[in-house]
């Protein structure tokens, strides 16, 4: 059984496409094969920054020969028919069998598919995978037209067994397979050839290459940690960046350097950022005092002078990045201190978005919004107002300018450092929090006030100007900032009728984008956008303040085609469209829950749903009382209720909403019922009275005993026309009372 | 040919043991292009030359302008004019990593003890609707060089592709001559009998330009030029291909590029005054890229672009 041994050396392979590659590799050569029929024992897959290496264990020598019979035409079928049935097949007319079948004498073609030699499918199909490979971003080089993650220059390819190896024929646009190989690009860059995998990993090893990406990141780990360990000190632990190193090198040596004195003042924040974003260095801090004080960088060789003109380099880049660094600290913290809100007011000098007006504008309305929202959120007003204003004050900072990760981080430390509650400062590092689905999400009330505002203020800005994230494109990332509204809402338990928010802050967007308009129109706006508070949503707000200008003598213009007549046929559109937004960002969000889609339509078809807590609160009850077999018979009962009635209704063009008359009912049943549903609308309405919908739902689902009992000894549709229409009417009583629960017309299965 | 044993001592050597590196592997040693551009990829003996099918291998230095860097001098690498050095091979040959190292030896780095890195680094010239896929090279954690086979450049398919290497001179010179402020860095031989710095040479206009760049210049004058350059650069293209006093066919895609090119600083002028919003920004480079587009469609109309080969 020979083992098959690939190796594909290149140009230096971007470290994020290894792992995956390595992976593609293996998949596509292994399914190659067995579906040649060369079935295999095992395989592995390697990748350096140089090469991908594949090594398969155990194939035949030969792929199996196969037979096929194929069932033809009767022998008396006409010429032209048998002669199409053995071309068909590939065999002549006289290699043809005629054999007896119950259908008569019947030709078969019997085809032979010999075996093939391992070599002849390898080469068909590492060619093919070579071709078709699946990189994220590949090209061609020089003159030729192949295309790799970067240019190609030897393939490795052989069949080894106890006899020795043997190269399969190969060629690849002018590359041809072969047996050799080289090491080390430093240290080790002649060629040699193997003859096994084993040889093959132990020679890479004496040329100083690690072929595993596993046996590199644990060599990085362990001697960093040993390292770090011998001075007293601990590495910062970080996975995503030893993947990273581990695809730079193929031959690490990790060495261990100083923060220069001068830098140890900076934030760890900071110095973490700097060493890894630019240098892709370890932290090194000391567990005594947190401090970040060492970096740990990894090389791809040895030197005679045991790195010391490496480390020498790096300490100097490094030293250049933090003096940089420690001078944007320096300059920051001296206007932090004398003079923060020179930030804020140079904020209006940011475009935030064309349309949108400068990051000033946006600042100005997250204070408001923020403002409205401390009270539901529970912080104290002048606070939130305070951290809102300042939360994007950093933006100007120089440290930011460079580090534009280092965003919030950097706020808090500046407002602290200007003397502001710590709360403020905690808010300007929090608001941009929950950024994905598991960010934590912020508590602290301040915090949450200014992430709610920043987060209404995008989705609501760019439903103004109608750029709405469409298919796959989302380039202001506001699904996310749905996402991150649900999570605060719901971490938090707020109870936040949304739909006031959405309108007062689009009132805001259209103040910004009427900024020309005339000064009454403005006013208009502004007493409008002020009268949402009071009202709860845009509608009333408009009626209250046109009522108001009717009376007033410098009224704006209200007639048909005027801005204030403008706003009112877009307004209440948008903010429907956003919040059925959001549900639509809900309900993702709580299928990982399990809750399912059609459970969350039922809830959002609900009055009170701009309130997520609420309509969480409701779907979760819904989801588990449909869970029991009340539930799912219930429900069967009201839809049958349900279908009746609407038949009934469509074929007389009545609405049966009289109220039925218990004087009329004849059957035990039907009196059972009307008792049952008198009992449940009192302890429905005073469940949802109380929002305990649990207790709610399971009022509801105590009505389908008293139902199944009605439906199997009442016929509604009787010929007593005066009996029919209380009967109807108390299938409307059922539909009505389950219907204030939750809409169960949506409910499917 | 300068002595490549030792270790070089000022600015200049560098820049002319790269020359002469380059020249001994058959490099044509071109001189700086004469306008104002942000990189040597501008200089067309790379843009236009990239395209086609014509063999080309040039080397040159190239000073740079990238208005918004300026910090009066006093930055330690931060420059609004600079040099780059700028290598370019068509078809790339194989070798091409190992002859970038050897002249990275030429400078006078052992690779005995340095610890020299490709790290992924995709480059991508919105401006000049070209893109290629590469590394930075770092040697001791330190980017000295972008290195980048064009894939596409004006919209068109690079065949055969080039190879593109780039060295920022002041900060690879700094790093072999171990100095900590560009200003500090010998510019000609410290043991001249008039030993010059960087900062003699260009401190004070740096502080000149930075001013000027970001206070003084005619935001008005430097849009209107912006105008006047792409509508000269569509008139040239847009001229018959036959000469009528020469009757030859002549396509004048060079003055067409020089316009382009010239659009393009006006804008990087425009951008340091800080009169471009971000989505302005968008149409502007757009703009510069129809451009380039255009003079790249006509460069393949022509004999260097391959027309008759």
């Amino acid at each position: 059984m020979p083992d098959l041994l690939i190796e594909l050396l290149s140009e230096e392979i971007p470290a994020r496409m290894q792992a995956r590659a390595a992976e593609d590799l293996k998949k596509r050569v292994t399914d190659g094969l067995v579906e040649a029929g060369l079935t295999y024992a095992a395989a592995q897959g390697f990748a350096t920054p140089r090469r991908l290496a594949l090594a398969v264990e155990g194939l035949p020598a030969r792929s199996p020969d196969l037979r096929e019979e194929r069932k033809g035409p009767r022998v008396d079928a006409p010429d032209r028919a048998v002669e199409g049935f053995a071309r068909s097949a590939g065999v002549s007319r006289e290699a043809l069998e005629a054999r007896d079948t119950p259908k008569g004498r019947v030709y078969f073609a019997v085809i032979d598919r010999p075996g093939r030699p391992a070599e002849d499918i390898v080469a068909e199909v590492l060619e093919s995978v070579i071709r078709n490979f699946p990189w994220p971003k590949s090209m061609r080089w020089g003159a030729g037209s192949l295309r790799w993650v970067r240019p190609l220059h030897s393939i490795l390819c052989i069949l080894s067994d106890e006899h020795g190896a043997r190269v399969v024929p190969l060629e690849v646009d002018g590359i041809h397979a072969g047996d050799r190989t080289r090491g080390h690009r430093f240290m080790a860059p002649e060629e040699f050839s193997v003859s096994s995998f084993e040889d093959y990993a132990a020679r890479l090893k004496r040329a100083r290459v690690i072929l595993s990406a596993e046996e590199r990141a644990g060599k990085i780990r362990a001697d960093a940690e040993n390292l770090a360990f011998a001075a007293g000190l601990e590495v910062v632990e970080d996975r995503a960046l030893l993947a990273e190193v581990a695809g730079l090198v193929e031959w690490p040596v990790t060495l261990m350097g100083e923060i220069g004195a001068a830098f140890l003042d900076l934030p760890p924040e900071v110095l973490r950022s700097s060493m890894k974003e630019h240098q892709k260095f370890f932290s090194v801090r000391n567990p005594k005092s947190g401090r970040i004080e060492r970096f740990i960088t990894v090389a791809n060789r040895e030197t005679a002078d045991h790195g010391a003109a490496i480390l020498a380099g790096n300490r100097r880049v490094l030293a250049a990045r933090l003096a940089d660094a420690g001078f944007f600290w320096e300059n920051d913290l001296r206007v932090a201190r004398s003079d923060i809100m020179q930030w804020v007011k140079a904020l209006d000098q940011v475009t935030f978005h064309n349309r949108l007006g400068s990051q000033g504008d946006r600042v100005r309305r997250i204070v408001e919004l923020a403002g409205e929202l401390a009270a539901p959120v529970g912080a104290d007003p002048a606070l939130v107002r305070e951290a809102a204003e300042l939360a994007k004050a950093d933006l100007s900072s120089e440290m930011v300018y460079e580090f534009p990760e280092l965003q919030g981080t950097m706020g808090r430390y500046y407002i602290e450092a200007a003397g502001r509650d710590r709360a403020v400062a905690a808010a300007a590092e929090e608001h941009y929090s929950p950024q994905g689905p598991s960010d934590e999400v912020p508590r602290a009330p301040v915090s949450v006030a200014v992430a709610l505002a920043d987060k209404l203020d995008m989705l609501t800005g760019f439903w103004a100007i109608d750029e709405k994230p469409t298919g796959s494109k989302d380039p202001f990332a506001l699904r996310r900032a749905a996402l991150g509204v649900i999570r605060l809402v719901l971490a938090n338990d707020l109870r936040l009728p949304l739909r006031r928010f959405i309108d007062a802050q689009l009132m805001r967007h259209k103040r910004q984008l009427h900024r020309e308009a005339d000064r009454a129109e403005r006013d208009a706006l502004i007493e409008i956008t002020r009268e949402i508070a009071r009202h709860g949503f845009f509608g009333a707000a408009f009626e209250a303040v046109m009522e108001r200008l009717r009376g007033r003598k410098e009224a704006p213009e209200t007639g048909e085609g005027s801005l204030l007549r403008g706003l009112e046929g877009r307004v209440p559109g948008l903010s429907e469209d956003l919040l059925g937004f959001i549900h639509d960002r809900l309900k993702v969000f709580l299928r990982e829950e399990g809750i399912r889609h059609d459970i969350i339509d039922a809830c959002i078809a609900m009055p009170g749903n701009d309130d997520l807590s609420l309509l969480v609160k409701r779907a979760r009850a819904l989801q588990e009382v449909m869970g029991t077999e009340d539930g799912e018979n219930l429900l069967q009962g009201f839809r049958r209720a349900n279908n009746i009635l609407a038949q009934a209704e469509a074929k007389d063009g009545v609405e049966y909403s009289f109220g039925a008359d218990p004087k009329l009912a004849e059957t035990e049943s039907e009196r059972a019922l009307f008792a049952a549903l008198d009992e449940a609308e009192a302890k429905i309405s005073a469940a949802l009275e109380a929002e305990d919908f649990p207790a709610a739902m399971a009022a509801m689902a105590a009505l389908r005993g008293p139902i199944d009992a009605f439906f199997v000894e009442v016929q509604v549709n009787t010929d007593d026309a005066v009996l029919r229409r209380n009967r109807l009417n108390l299938l409307h009583d059922i539909r009505k009372l389950c219907t204030t629960v939750a809409d169960l017309t949506r409910l499917e299965g | 040919m300068t002595d490549t044993t030792s270790a070089p001592r000022s600015f200049q050597e560098i820049i002319l043991r790269l020359q002469g590196y380059w020249a001994s592997k058959g490099c044509a040693i071109l001189q700086p292009y004469d306008m104002e551009v942000g990189a040597g990829t501008f200089h067309p003996a790379t843009t236009l030359r990239a395209l086609g099918p014509r063999p080309w291998s040039a080397a040159y230095v190239q000073p740079s302008r990238r208005p918004t860097d300026g910090r009066y001098g006093e930055n330690p690498n931060r420059l609004q004019h600079y040099y780059q050095y700028q290598v370019i091979m068509k078809p790339s040959p194989s070798d091409l990593q190992d002859l970038y190292l050897g002249s990275l030896a030429a400078i006078g780095i052992d690779m005995d003890l340095h610890d020299i890195r490709f790290v992924e680094d995709d480059w991508e010239s919105p401006t000049l609707g070209a893109w290629g896929l590469g590394w930075e090279v770092w040697c001791d954690g330190m980017e000295v060089s972008q290195f980048t086979y064009f894939q596409q450049v004006g919209g068109h398919d690079c065949r055969p592709v080039s190879g593109e290497l780039t060295y920022g001179i002041e900060r690879l010179a700094m790093y072999v001559l171990g100095i900590e402020h560009v200003m500090d860095m010998p510019f000609n031989d410290p043991d001249a009998a008039i030993p010059l710095r960087y900062g003699d040479v260009f401190r004070q206009t740096e502080e000149e330009y930075a001013r000027w760049n970001f206070d003084v210049a005619n935001t008005e004058m430097l849009l209107r030029h912006f105008e006047e350059a792409e509508e000269e650069c569509n008139t040239i293209l847009s001229q018959p291909e036959t000469d009528p006093r020469t009757g030859k066919r002549i396509v004048m895609v060079h003055p067409a590029y020089d316009q382009c090119i010239k659009a393009s600083h006006i804008f990087n002028l425009l951008d340091a005054r800080g009169v471009i919003s971000v989505t302005e920004r968008q149409a502007y480079i757009a703009r510069v890229r129809a451009l380039a587009k255009k003079c790249a469609d006509a460069f393949l109309q022509t004999e260097a672009g391959g027309r008759d080969a």
